[in-house]
């Protein structure tokens, strides 16, 4: 109990400095508008349905894009690992592109596919596919050989060694890797959606910021961010439910 | 021994490891060795002469470069559930209980479900591990988990049994009873057994015939019979015979330990 309150006290603390900051002229309340004027503004935002409308846009973009990613990179991360040739043609492309800024492709993505949810789903998918490559990837690597030894020894063939054991022997590091890619996509995301589209939690960031209303641009931004923690803590629940293994 | 063979017969094999930095390594040389049918053979010898590779080579895990091994008459071309493997490490499927470990064979058989869960029940119950058996690996003593690994191993019925240095991991006490089990075990369902070992008593206690390896690259140097007395129990293990047999293989052994270290230097 005491420790739970703890944990909060700090937020409490940062509530009541952004509350009373911009009240007692601190600092300039279009610079940062008090906590509760926010708070209204979030509530008008949902009551006209713009939280929810530019919201369930953004989450289905980044569900395909995430899922894309996750689907795709695991398929060619075991692949990498599995098949020596494969291996020496896909393992150079992706440590090149590994470093790489990953929203320096949104623009590129936007060439590709235009203004619409076809470069915004491209740009999460493209950053997020290298991490849960490589997760993969060096999960497959990291399996015992031995393990793989005594599947096959039962009597699995390659092919159902690679599903049954290669693809969850890896599920440590895939699931890691799946994480960083979520925040990834939440960066990824936004930033697609403040350049271009007439949709999505960026949008409305960047519109209300243009038409000068700070309160409510204050409110959207907490929304993704209060999105982003929920995502995040719904994901490690699921992680450590897949890893209840592990002891 | 028949024509044609039974058990198992390596007939001049050789391996060299290549690897992708560095110099190949020839591991064994012209290796030949029969296994007879049901017979429970150890391998002695030094650290890196060549015995985990020769048992890699048996269970098909390896490409064989040149000569031949063959088992009942067939020659060995992969892996196959007629030889079944237990290592060191136990190679457990770390995210299946107990009991979903041991199912794994006997689903790739393709057994009937309810056949498979009996037989997964009796294993468990030959090994000690009924009450374990929704617990994960990681839940497990290292005496017990090798118990899933040989359970594992057995649920499939395979005529060959190939351990590397099964108990190798385990304390005295724990390896004691574990060698108490697999008599036990054996003596219901006999198998042919190649059994890898460092320790000297290990071998003579367990085994029919003991296989002594040369340092790298590795050779068969001497068969020691170590037919024990039929139902001979651990009270063999304080007969003269017993310490006599030790003690004459515990030289072979240490002659080739001294000339791996020499090599190496
Ligand atoms: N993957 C590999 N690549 C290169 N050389 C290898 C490889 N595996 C084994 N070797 C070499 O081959 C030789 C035989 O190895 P092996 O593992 O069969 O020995 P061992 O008798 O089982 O040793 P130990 O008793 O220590 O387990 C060793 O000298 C080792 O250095
Ligand atoms: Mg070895």
């Amino acid at each position: 109990m005491k420790a739970a309150a703890l944990r909060y006290l700090p937020l409490v603390l940062l509530a009541i400095v952004w509350e009373l900051a911009p009240r007692l002229h601190l600092v300039d309340a279009s610079a940062l508008p008090p906590l509760t004027a926010v708070a209204r503004s979030w509530f008008s935002l949902l009551v006209d349905g713009d939280i929810l409308f530019n919201g369930v846009s953004s989450l289905l973009n980044l569900l395909y894009g995430l899922i894309g990613a996750i689907v795709v990179g695991i398929a060619l991360g075991v692949l990498m690992a599995w098949y020596p040739t494969f291996d020496v043609f896909a393992t150079p492309l992706v440590r090149i592109s590994y470093p790489m800024p990953k929203s320096a492709l949104i623009p590129v993505m936007i060439l590709w596919f235009g203004l619409g949810a076809g470069s915004k789903i491209a740009s999460v998918f493209m950053g997020c596919l290298l991490p849960v490559i490589l997760s993969t990837y060096n999960g497959a690597r990291g399996i015992e050989q031995t393990m793989i030894w005594s599947a096959r020894a039962l009597g699995a063939s390659r092919w159902q060694v690679l599903r049954e054991i290669v693809l969850p022997g890896a599920m440590p590091e895939i699931l890691a890797g799946v994480r960083n890619a979520l925040a990834l996509s939440f960066i990824l995301l936004v930033a697609a959606e403040l350049l271009v589209g007439q949709r999505g939690m960026g949008y409305l960031i960047s519109f209300l910021g243009d038409g000068g209303v700070y309160d409510g641009m204050f409110a959207a931004v907490l929304t993704v961010s209060a999105f982003g923690f929920f995502a995040d803590r719904c994901y490690l629940l699921f992680m450590r439910w897949m890893l209840q293994w592990r002891e | 021994m028949g024509m044609g063979g039974s058990g198992i017969i390596f007939d001049e094999v050789c391996h060299t490891y290549r690897p992708r930095r560095g110099r190949p390594v020839l591991a064994l040389d012209k290796i030949s060795l029969d296994v007879r049918d049901r017979e429970f053979l150890a391998l002695l010898g030094p650290s890196g002469c060549g015995k985990s590779t020769l048992l890699y080579l048996l269970g098909g895990f390896m490409p064989i470069e040149s000569g031949s091994i063959t088992t009942h008459g067939k020659p060995v071309t992969g892996p196959g559930p007629d030889r079944g493997i237990v290592f060191q490490s136990f190679a457990l499927f770390p995210w299946k209980t107990v009991r979903q470990n041991v199912l794994y064979g006997l689903e790739k058989q393709g057994m009937p479900r309810a056949e498979r869960e009996q037989r997964t029940k009796e294993l468990l119950e030959l090994v000690h591990l009924s009450a374990f058996a929704d617990s994960y690996p990681s839940q497990l003593s290292g005496g017990m988990k090798q118990r899933v690994a040989i359970a594992r191993t057995l649920a499939v019925d395979p005529g060959i049994l190939l351990m590397d240095e099964p108990f190798g991991a385990l304390d005295a006490q724990t390896r004691a009873l574990m060698h108490e089990e697999l008599l036990a075990i054996m003596q219901r369902s006999p198998k042919t057994v190649v059994f890898v070992t460092h320790d000297v008593r290990e071998a003579v206690y367990l085994a029919d015939r003991v296989a002594v390896m040369s340092a790298r690259p590795g050779r068969i140097k001497e068969i020691v019979s170590t037919e024990k007395p039929a139902g001979a129990g651990s009270e063999f293990l304080q007969t003269p015979e017993f310490a006599e047999k030790v003690e004459h293989l515990w030289g072979l052994v240490r002659d080739e330990a001294i000339r791996a270290q020499d090599a190496a230097h």
